[in-house]
Parts: structure tokens; C-alpha cells; sequence
């Protein structure tokens, strides 16, 4: 039994191939390639796709982020210059015009203090003016009283007495002696 | 005594392994219970043999890797995405697009992913325990992967030049102008269009072949050494076995090696026939 299976080995060529192993391994080796091409390579191709497009998305929205943030950083720089400005502006305004405020307050002062001491220099001079006509008034009858007591003459008629005295005083203006008293 | 009787044969005792221990019997079958047929002067057995359900089960098992690998599509992926992606990536990337070119490589990447895992996986399933028969250490398989291939990188060449242009392409060198054209052009077409397919089959199923002939020859004979010599041989026996795993550290290598080494001459070959004219 061992000769016939060293003569069947030697007459067997492992280069003859078997019909049904040749059919066989194109069978399964194409249903590979089909299984592979319709489940396979697309899942990968698919994965590999969404991979580089997620990468390359998100460098692009990176980007976006960072210009969007520097404009923002460039906005907000030139609102504080901006503020800083209208600061500065807003503070010599204030003092211009604080400067004019009391410019003005010391005019008013001024024309108030002026129109009081006015006030009372025109009132002096009524209230002088008024003790000038009391004084004027009591002193002739002062006077009346007294020449009457000197006289011993009544001149107690108001007509007389009046005229008497504005002769008296008429005369003390005038610097002469009053008539009436000669 | 039975001891006695097996030292009393030496040598003589052992069967070298031989082309025969490739052609198994069909599964269920025995050497002498199993149909045959006669086919090229070759009496062949006719029924399921144990190379054929490789065939299917290295579909399955390469298939259900990629369909679970691929399945999840995830942006981040995890390891087992990972590893599949660079599987597929080391034959897209490293094998179709750097030979073919980025503008016609991808309607090729299904096929040569496909021959690339089915080779591969059926080169290692003679390493794999319980299996150990390498799928292409039988011709007809490689014969067929390689006239596959034959066909495919003709075919594109024709419909992207012409029949005539095609021919053109691959017979003609650029640059060589008269009577050596008589010389050359024979020439060129031997070993551009027959010689190709020949030896992309004869190199897989030769490696594949010679290799496991090898491990069966140092695990047989390092049986028989140990066991049915006595004296020092048996310490042969040990040796043999020590090669046998050398030989097999040195198999996966070269399994590995000749499903890439084919893949890639395919793609060459289909490179230089959608080459541009030169």
C-alpha cells in the first residue's frame, strides 16, 4: 500500500490544477470583491470623507472664530479711543463752562451788589429828605413856641403862625435876621 | 517487541512527504473510498475538499472583520474601526493609489483589497492549528487569482487605448526605432502579455507549496526521528523540530510576503497598462 501511494505521488503534478478548485476560488474570490465593493469600501470611503471634511471644517470655522474675534477686539479698541475721547472732550466742556457759570455769578453779584447799595443810598437820602421835612416842621414849631414865649404873643391861629414861620425861614435862608423878630 | 521490530526497520520505514500529501481526499471521503476523474492525464478526486471550504470560510472571516470594522463609521474610531481603516488604508493608500496613481486608482480598490485579505488570509490558514494546509499551495487556485488578474489589467488597457494602441503600449518600447523592433517587439509581448500571468501564479503557489512541503517534512521526519530510532538520532528528531519553528517563523513572513508581492504586481501591471503613451 505504501509503493502504490509513492507511485500515485510521483506520477501526481502538483502544477495540473483541479478544474473544480480553479472555478471554486474565481466563485468566492468574486463574491469577496462584490461584498466588498458594496458594503466595504463605501463605509470606509464614507468614514474617511465625513473625517476630512469635519478636519477641514473645522479649520475653516477656527478661522472664522479668530477674525471675527479680532474685528471685535479692533471694534471694541476703537470704541474705549472713542469713549476716552468724548471723556476728555466732555471734561473741557464742563470746565469751559464751569468757568463761564461763575463768570456770570460774579457779574450778577456785582450788578445785585450794586443795585443794593443804590437801593439804600436812595433810601438815605428819602429817609434824609423826610427828617429834613420833620425837622423843618418841628423846628418852626419849636421856634413858633418859643418867639410866642418870647413875644407874649399868641400865635397860636395856625394861618399866622405858618406864615410866620416860613418868613423865619425864609429869612434864615436868605441869612437875614427875621424881620418879624426886629 | 514491537520496539525491536520498529528499530529493526530504519530508514526504509519513513514516506517522504511528496506532491501527494497536497491532494487531499474529499471531506467524508478516505484515499480509497473517494470519487475520481480523470482530467490532463491527472486522476482527481471528485468532492468537497478541505482547500475549497477555506475558500469560504476566508470570505466570511474577512468579510465579517471589514463589516464590523466599517459598520460604525465613527469620526473618532475606536480599536477595532482602527484597525480595520489601517488594514484597508495599507491597500488603498500603500498598494492601489501610490502604484495606480490618484486619479484612477479607486475603481481598483475594491479588487485589490479583496485579493490582497483573501490571499493573505488562506496563505496563513497553513500556519493556523486545525487547518495548517495553505489554500494556494494548490496550482488551480493561483492559476485562477492570476489569470483573474491577467484579464483585469489587459481589459482596462484595451478600453483606455484600443486594442491596437494597447498592444502599441505594451510592445513597443519608446526610443527604438527600426530592425531592432523585429528583435524587441517579440519579446516585449512574451514578457509583458504571457509571461506575467504565469509567473504571478507560479510564484504564490511555489512559495505556498514549497514552504508547507518543508514544515511537513521537518514535523514528520522529527517524529520519526524521535520516535522509531533510537541511538542519537532521536536528538535529530529535536533538531528537526527546532527547525520546524524556525521554518514556520519564516513561513508567516513569507505568507505575508506573497499576498503583497502580488497585490502589487497587479497594480503595477494595471499601472502600465493606463499608462500614458511615453
Amino acid at each position: 500500500m505504501q509503493t502504490d501511494r509513492i507511485v500515485a505521488a510521483g506520477k501526481l503534478n502538483p502544477l495540473i490544477p483541479h478544474p473544480a478548485e480553479m472555478i471554486l476560488a474565481l466563485v468566492f474570490f468574486a463574491i469577496l470583491v462584490l461584498l466588498v465593493k458594496k458594503f466595504i469600501v463605501p463605509a470606509f470611503e464614507q468614514a474617511f470623507a465625513e473625517r476630512t471634511a469635519a478636519i477641514e471644517g473645522g479649520l475653516a470655522a477656527a478661522e472664522t472664530k479668530q477674525a471675527e474675534a479680532d474685528a471685535k477686539l479692533a471694534e471694541l479698541e476703537k470704541q474705549l479711543a472713542d469713549a476716552r475721547h468724548e471723556a476728555a472732550r466732555i471734561r473741557e466742556e464742563a470746565r469751559e463752562q464751569g468757568a463761564a457759570i461763575v463768570a456770570e455769578m460774579r457779574e450778577q453779584a456785582q450788578a445785585e451788589s450794586a443795585r443794593i447799595l443804590e437801593h439804600g443810598r436812595t433810601q438815605i437820602e428819602a429817609e434824609r429828605q423826610q427828617a429834613v421835612t420833620s425837622l423843618r416842621a418841628e423846628v418852626g414849631a419849636l421856634a413858633t413856641g418859643l418867639a410866642g414865649r418870647i413875644v407874649g404873643e399868641s400865635l397860636d391861629d395856625e394861618v399866622r403862625q405858618s406864615r410866620v414861620v416860613e418868613r423865619f425861614l425864609a429869612d434864615l435862608e436868605s441869612g437875614q435876621a427875621p424881620s418879624g423878630v426886629n | 517487541m514491537s520496539a525491536i521490530a520498529m528499530t529493526a526497520i530504519p530508514t526504509e520505514g519513513f514516506t517522504p512527504p511528496g506532491p501527494g500529501d497536497f491532494n487531499l481526499p474529499p471531506i467524508g471521503h478516505s484515499e480509497g473510498t473517494a470519487p475520481t476523474f480523470e482530467f490532463l492525464g491527472q486522476t482527481m478526486y471528485w468532492g468537497v475538499t478541505k482547500p475549497m471550504v477555506q475558500l469560504a470560510l476566508s470570505v466570511v472571516l474577512i468579510f465579517t472583520f471589514f463589516y464590523l470594522a466599517s459598520r460604525h463609521r465613527a469620526m473618532v474610531p475606536g480599536k477595532l474601526q482602527y484597525v480595520g481603516e489601517t488594514a484597508y488604508g495599507f491597500v488603498r493608500n500603500g498598494l492601489a493609489r501610490d502604484t495606480i496613481g490618484s486619479h484612477d486608482f479607486m475603481r481598483f480598490v475594491p479588487y485589490l483589497v479583496a485579493l490582497f485579505f483573501f490571499i493573505l488570509v488562506n496563505n496563513y490558514f497553513g500556519l493556523i492549528p486545525g487547518i495548517q494546509f495553505p489554500t494556494f499551495s494548490r496550482a488551480g487556485m493561483a492559476y485562477a487569482l492570476a489569470a483573474l488578474s491577467w484579464v483585469v489589467y489587459n481589459y482596462v488597457g484595451m478600453r483606455k487605448h484600443g486594442v491596437g494602441g494597447y498592444l502599441k503600449l505594451q510592445t513597443v518600447p519608446s526610443g527604438v526605432r527600426g530592425v531592432v523592433l523585429l528583435l524587441l517587439v517579440p519579446l516585449e509581448f512574451f514578457s509583458n502579455i504571457l509571461v506575467r500571468p504565469v509567473t504571478l501564479a507560479l510564484r504564490l503557489f511555489a512559495n505556498m507549496f514549497a514552504g508547507h512541503m518543508l514544515l511537513i517534512l521537518f514535523a514528520l521526519g522529527g517524529e520519526y526521528l524521535l520516535l522509531h530510532t533510537t541511538g542519537l538520532t532521536p536528538v535529530a528528531g529535536v533538531l528537526s523540530f527546532v527547525m520546524f519553528m524556525g521554518v514556520s517563523v519564516l513561513e508567516m513572513l513569507v505568507m505575508a510576503l506573497q499576498a503583497y508581492v502580488f497585490v502589487l504586481l497587479t497594480s503595477m501591471y494595471i499601472a502600465g497598462a493606463l499608462a500614458d503613451e511615453h
